[in-house]
């Protein structure tokens, strides 16, 4: 599986040589980064490509890093019948990009990167039908960006005066609460530790 | 002369028994033929990917048996799978078995319900009187083994919450000789049915290539003859070494799903039989007391038991930094988890992908050309769980 994995990095590295910003394997996934210009082209090639053949996107998922300079990163996930491998592929870009739709290609993407819009409100050129998919109709900002609050901006009740329902901002009877667990050390390891210097041990 | 027509717009759903949940599908008819299918998904929108970054590891698994109503466990199992890939910790081999017994439970409980329903909708009320009763035998098993009807929360990272008794092991050994028989009078009433069959025979056909291009997985992609199962080709848990078969469709219709996933549902009873067979003896969760909660006897005799406690029930574990895809073949095809995780105690995102949000989106391509009555069988045949789709 590991080796099916390096031989695949290995030749997507020496056939896309220049696009490829990095690749690794870690936890036996494969994941490569690329620029946010190259994505059709890579994204045809894997497809295309007689030893890649990622012929099913599995799904899009976008990422908020509201700290960085790229504050978004989405992850599309490939999944290979044929070579029965996955791949990861990656993209950084800056909150005003405008990213390339890759509906063309896949057609499934089109619900993938109308969640990604409404979710992020990361916006696709050439898609063709760009609204809103899970959210409210008329609902204003996008949800799973870190700074959009848990409770959200507006709650919805019936109202028996106007005998419909109606939306108002939220009241909360008292502020939601996140708590902080953690501690400010990394705890005890020691379970693991002993087992190291057993098996270190035995070794030597 | 030319007459113009215009086409009619139907609004179906949001609240419509056919539906099975919360679509509003609108749809562009031309006479009784339908033109164009636009789902508005979303109504049952709860955000439960944001929810999930809220809470500690432990507390994000409960979210995963409300996705998919149908088939908790399955659900769970993801996420469990992801969380321990992450903390690179091994579950005990007496947890791999029992997670297996309840995935492939959950697989027959998911199956029923989608077989009777669909039977319904094109006509039949009898099938769904009989399966729910079965359906409600195996939903006390999950209430033995968990506590719980259908929220369970039983799959946790490293194991399982709790061991099952030999009683329940028993019983449900006895069911899985029973259900066949209840398959069988199932089969009787709607396989060779004339009236089930004109509903569905090649109705909503979906070829290779388009299975393909619409991300469909599960009996969505098998029904069109595409052999593709993750039990048995990404194995995960112990479905290396049982034996089982992936029952494939031929013509990727209605009918050929629904003769998938009752096939599908004779193999889960096999694949339970083989698991009670060998159900080895042991701890049902991991022996790593940092991730694993300590039970209940110790914490009334240990103080080192009762602060692991208060601390796993309170701060949580922390999870290694990195991120990963974990697929399960949960009843409606690929369930997968993508987690982030930054070191902490929480997830940084964690993604689901459910499969029938990719199934759902082709509905507008598969309903095309068709009758309205079709929409339904159509629908049906889909096993949609607004639950996953909308999350």
């Amino acid at each position: 599986m590991i080796e099916n994995l390096k031989k695949l990095e290995n030749l997507i590295n020496s056939e896309l040589t220049s696009k490829i910003q990095s690749s690794f394997i870690a936890n036996d996934e494969l994941s490569i980064e690329i620029n946010e210009s190259d994505l059709i082209e890579i994204v045809q090639f894997l497809k295309s490509n007689e030893k890649c053949k990622f012929r099913q996107l599995i799904d899009i998922a976008g990422v908020d890093y509201p700290n960085e300079e790229k504050r978004f990163k989405l992850v599309y996930l490939f999944l290979s019948h044929e070579n029965n491998c996955r791949i990861k592929l990656s993209i950084n870009f800056q909150p005003k990009q405008i990213i390339n739709s890759i509906t063309k290609i896949f057609p499934a993407a089109n619900w993938m990167e109308r969640e990604v819009f409404d979710m992020y409100g990361i916006k696709f050129k050439n898609h063709p039908d760009l609204r809103r998919i899970l959210t409210d109709y008329g609902f204003k900002g996008h949800p799973l960006r870190k700074d959009f609050p848990l409770t959200g901006f507006n709650e919805v009740r019936y109202s028996e005066k106007e005998k419909k329902v109606i939306y108002e901002p939220v009241k909360l009877e008292q502020n939601y609460r996140n708590f902080d667990f953690e501690s400010p050390w990394e705890g005890t390891n020691y379970i693991k530790e002993i087992k190291k210097k057993q098996a270190d041990g035995k070794k030597n | 002369m030319v007459k113009k027509t215009k086409s009619l717009n139907l609004n179906f759903g949001p609240q419509h028994p056919a539906a099975h949940g919360v679509l509003r599908l609108i749809l562009e008819l031309d006479g009784e033929v339908v033109e164009k299918a636009d789902p508005h998904i979303g109504l049952l929108h709860r955000g439960t990917e944001k929810l999930i970054e809220q809470k500690t590891y432990t507390q994000a698994l409960p979210y995963f048996d409300r996705l998919d109503y149908v088939a908790p466990m399955n659900q769970e199992h993801a996420f469990a799978l992801a969380a321990e890939k992450l903390l690179k910790i091994e579950v005990p081999i007496r947890a791999k078995y029992i997670r297996v017994i309840f995935c492939e439970i959950g697989r027959i409980l998911s199956h029923i319900l989608n077989v009777t329903t669909q039977a319904l909708d094109v006509g039949a009320l009898t099938p769904s009187l009989w399966g729910f009763e079965e359906r409600e035998t195996l939903m006390t098993f999950y209430e033995r083994a968990s506590g719980s009807r259908l929220h369970a929360n039983y799959f946790r990272t490293g194991g399982v919450h709790q061991d099952i008794p030999l009683k329940l092991v028993e019983d449900i050994e006895k069911f899985c000789k029973s259900f066949p028989k209840i398959i069988d009078d199932l089969e009787s009433l709607l396989t060779d049915n004339r009236i089930f069959k004109q509903r569905n025979v090649e109705i909503g056909i979906v070829t290779k290539q388009e299975a393909l291009d619409h991300s469909f997985s599960g009996v969505m992609l098998r029904g069109s003859g595409v052999p593709w199962d993750l039990r048995r080709s990404q194995p995960y848990e112990i479905y290396k070494d049982l034996d089982f078969k992936i029952p494939v469709g031929k013509n990727g219709d209605c009918y050929d799903r629904y003769l998938c996933r009752i096939e599908e549902m004779r193999e889960s009873v096999k694949i339970i039989l083989q698991c009670i067979e060998r159900l080895p003896k042991g701890p049902v969760k991991s022996i790593d007391g940092k991730i694993s909660p300590p039970n209940r006897q110790d914490l009334k005799q240990s103080m080192e038991a009762l602060i692991h406690h208060f601390k796993l029930f309170t701060e949580g574990y922390r999870v290694p930094a990195g991120d990963v895809y974990t697929a399960v073949e949960a009843p409606k095809g690929e369930f997968g988890v993508y987690l982030i995780s930054d070191g902490t105690n929480k997830p940084y995102r964690c993604k689901i992908r459910a499969p029938g949000f990719s199934h759902l989106q082709a509905m507008d391509y598969l309903i095309r050309g068709h009758m309205l009555a079709d929409v339904p069988a159509v629908l049906g045949s889909l096993d949609i769980v607004f639950g996953e789709v909308d999350r």
